[in-house]
């Protein structure tokens, strides 16, 4: 396979390759001249040159914000970067209920919830349940789908406990909260589980606003999906991956 | 303020209904007690403390009680037998109820009159506790005043109760008025209040009553310094409602989140269990002086906000029947409602403004809790402040009372420091440039806005008159609210609804009540 050419890219702010970027943090201190120096300084030894501190506001007694600019030096070669994307056919509600009914012949199941502790179902409901997300129907009113949203704080024992009993085709899970990566090790842990219970042929997908499908691919998960996930696309997945299967296993 | 010009008898009507609607539920109250009722009589009675296992004496007083089914006596008369028979203290008494030999089985004496003798001076030093609350945080808030409303209130969720109490007198000093130290998110669905100190949660931090105090001191510290009472806000909601609600009152909090539809709904807490614990709640809420927060903006997160609009409408009328019921003033009901109507829909803001305007009309002296969007934003923090910028513009055009501030950085993580800050900054200048605006609206007769409040509280009033027809339990079976079905028998802590006996005995209750001594 033939390197593609390299492409150099830089941050792009008023002209191309200045490097020109923002940033805004908090110091413990109170703002005064050497508060601001700080702040420059600090900016520095993140690399940025040409440094604007473009203000020093009154947080708190003891804590000034920064709003900074500067030069970032950093160049990257664009062609090296490469990240595992989902590949979804771009089908609408109609033709994934068409596709099941032609090609897999029976409803299929699907079973989600918020895992652990989380309890911000906004996303699961998003998906599955018949409103959906932005004008694009949720998987429960699919006629070729049975969707059972568990709802939040769901055990990642019990969630595939439903699973088997549902004979589900593929397993949905949310998550929300983000706070010392227990996002992480929840979603570990229900894979982990469902290797030791024999059930990791079924599809597992893992949502939420700070997943992405490398994060999930990461976590052993066949899936992930990010904000902004409409419905039809889980669904297009979803049957796009169990009609593939199909197709290795008949030949 | 130019009020719109809505149909007054629409509005009598509703609050009829709801008062109706009400009406039935509290049958149901009236004859029936919880275990988290039951611990907060104990709580009320100063029991404290908890075994080496972290779980607290008045749940082990009260689960015993309750697993030889004589709790529909209620604990206070078990507790007064104790005491009757010579414990030295309700301590003492609940220590004995707990771990003493065979549970008492109610033969021999003391008489009732014995009992309720023996219980009467620790029913008015439990009143009196709560009492003396009030009356500091009454001396304290007219002594150094608070800041113009609407209110600023922020949010610290850090899960370790120091840094809590850190960010929030930084929240103060950056001119927040009101603090909320979020919960850690699974607490509402357990059946006991942890003890002490804690410096690990999961999205937020532990109530108990340790952390509480923590955080009152550094509030009281800061006041002083900046020469503005500070409130402190906590969550009496999920399955240990009422004893919450007894810890704010006698660490003076400020204001608690207290709305059983919201854990019906959002945490599947049963009906029946938490519109009793809610009662009792409200009952010690009213007479500490705490104003409740309900959750009705949460409905819009899982409903749509233009469609279902009037269910809030129609959740707030309800909640100002259940709160009237429990003797709540309607300067104590902090009605809640939201900013969450999808931003990509032409007009949206006009109607919001008829919303918001709506509220504040329907409920003129109830400090509305205005609540921002968090449903329709996005990683794009610049965006997301413009969106909290018109939601500043609304919440001081409309007059409401209480604002939560919008964070950029919702949907991306916890608050930091500098997102409260940057919110505050930017509230301050909405609301200082509009700060008369409301005295100047006046609204089109035959505009949108004036429609589109029509039309809602119409929503309403039909919606209403379906929830009465069909009684509150059925309704919420339904779905009537933010679209979630939740049936009468179903969810968390039934187990812990117990009829209440003939005799049941619970002066606290009482004294709550105006009744008896």
């Amino acid at each position: 396979m033939t390197k593609p050419a390299p492409e150099i890219i830089r941050a792009y702010g008023d002209r191309k390759n200045d490097g020109r970027i923002q940033l805004s943090f908090t110091l413990p201190v109170a703002p005064s001249g050497r508060a601001k120096e700080a702040a420059r300084r600090f900016a520095e030894q993140l690399g940025l040159k040409n440094v604007l501190v473009a203000t020093t506001e009154k947080a708190g007694t003891n804590f000034s914000f920064f709003v900074v600019y500067g030069n970032a030096d950093i160049a990257l070669d664009f062609s090296e970067i490469v990240v595992p994307e989902v590949t979804v056919p771009e089908w609408g509600f109609k033709e994934i209920n068409h596709i099941i009914h032609d090609q897999i012949a029976r409803k299929v199941v699907v079973v989600g919830a918020c895992t652990g502790s989380d309890a911000h179902t906004v996303g699961i409901d998003a998906i599955l349940n018949m409103k959906g997300y932005a004008g694009d129907k949720g998987l429960e009113a699919y006629p070729w789908f049975d969707a059972y949203n568990l709802g939040a704080q769901v055990d990642n024992a019990a969630l595939l406990a439903r699973a088997k009993e549902l004979r589900a085709d593929a397993v949905l899970v949310s998550q929300v909260m983000t706070q010392r990566d227990l996002h992480i090790e929840n979603s570990q842990q229900l894979i982990e589980l469902a290797r030791k219970a024999g059930m990791r042929d079924l599809l597992f997908l893992l949502g939420g606003p700070r997943i992405d499908h490398k994060l999930a691919r990461e976590l052993g998960y066949d899936a992930g999906f990010g904000p902004g996930t409409k419905p039809s696309q889980v669904a297009s997945y979803i049957v796009d991956t169990l009609v593939k299967r199909k197709q290795v296993t008949e030949r | 303020m130019h009020p719109l010009p809505i149909d007054d008898a629409v509005v009598d009507e509703c609050r009829a209904l709801a008062g109706d609607i009400a009406a039935g539920v509290q049958r149901f109250i009236d004859a029936h007690t919880t275990v988290s009722i039951e611990r907060t009589v104990l709580r009320a009675y100063g029991i404290d403390g908890a075994d080496a296992e972290g779980v607290p004496l008045v749940n082990t007083c009260v689960d015993r009680y309750l697993a030889a089914g004589r709790i529909g006596h209620g604990i206070a008369w078990w507790l007064g037998r104790a005491l009757a028979r010579g414990a030295a203290s309700p301590q003492e008494a609940a220590e004995a109820l707990a771990y003493g030999g065979d549970a008492d089985d109610g033969t021999g004496g003391p008489s009732k009159a014995e009992v309720l003798a023996a219980l009467a001076p620790h029913t008015a030093a439990a009143i009196s506790r709560i009492d003396q609350a009030r009356d500091k945080r009454a001396a304290d808030r007219t002594r150094l005043g608070t800041g113009p409303r609407p209110w600023k209130y922020v949010i610290v969720a850090t899960g370790n109760i120091y840094d809590d109490a850190d960010q929030a007198r930084a929240a103060a000093q950056a001119g927040a008025d009101i603090i909320a130290v979020i919960r850690s998110t699974a607490q509402s669905l357990i059946d006991y209040v942890p003890y002490g100190a804690t410096t690990e949660g999961f999205g937020g931090t532990w109530a108990t009553q340790e952390n509480f105090k923590i955080v009152r001191r550094a509030l009281d510290d800061e006041q002083e310094k900046l020469g503005r009472y500070l409130m402190q806000v906590n969550y009496s909601s999920g399955l240990c409602m009422p004893e919450i609600a007894l810890l704010g009152a006698v660490e003076r909090l400020d204001m608690l989140l207290n709305d059983a539809m919201y854990g019906i709904l959002f945490r599947d807490i049963n009906p029946r269990r938490t519109l009793c614990d809610q009662y009792f709640s409200r009952r010690v809420i009213a007479r500490a002086g705490i104003i409740i927060n309900t959750g009705e903006d949460n409905y819009l997160t899982t409903a749509d906000a233009v469609e279902k609009a009037h269910t809030v409408i129609a959740s707030q009328f309800i909640n100002e029947a259940f709160a009237r019921r429990a003797g709540l003033p309607d300067e104590l009901m902090g009605l809640g409602h939201a900013f969450e109507i999808d931003k990509s829909i032409e007009d949206s803001f006009l109607m919001e403004m008829a919303q918001a305007q709506l509220v504040r009309q329907i409920f003129p002296k109830h400090p509305i809790k205005w609540m921002p969007a968090t449903k329709h934003k996005s990683g794009d923090v610049f965006w997301s402040h413009r969106v909290d910028g018109l939601f500043d513009l609304v919440g001081v055009a409309t007059n409401q009372s209480i604002e939560l501030l919008g964070m950029m950085t919702e949907s991306i993580h916890t608050p930091l420091l500098q997102d409260r800050f940057v919110a505050l900054k930017g509230a301050d200048y909405v609301f200082n440039a509009a700060r008369h605006l409301s005295e100047e609206i006046m609204w089109d007769p035959n505009g949108r806005i004036v429609a589109r409040a029509k039309q809602v509280l119409g929503e309403a009033r039909d919606q209403l008159r379906e929830v009465k027809a069909e009684g509150m339990f059925a309704a919420v079976a339904r779905g009537a609210f933010a679209d979630v079905k939740r049936p009468e028998t179903g969810g968390r802590g039934l187990v812990g609804v117990v009829e209440k006996a003939k005799d049941y005995v619970n002066p606290i209750l009482d004294a709550l009540e105006g009744k008896g001594s």
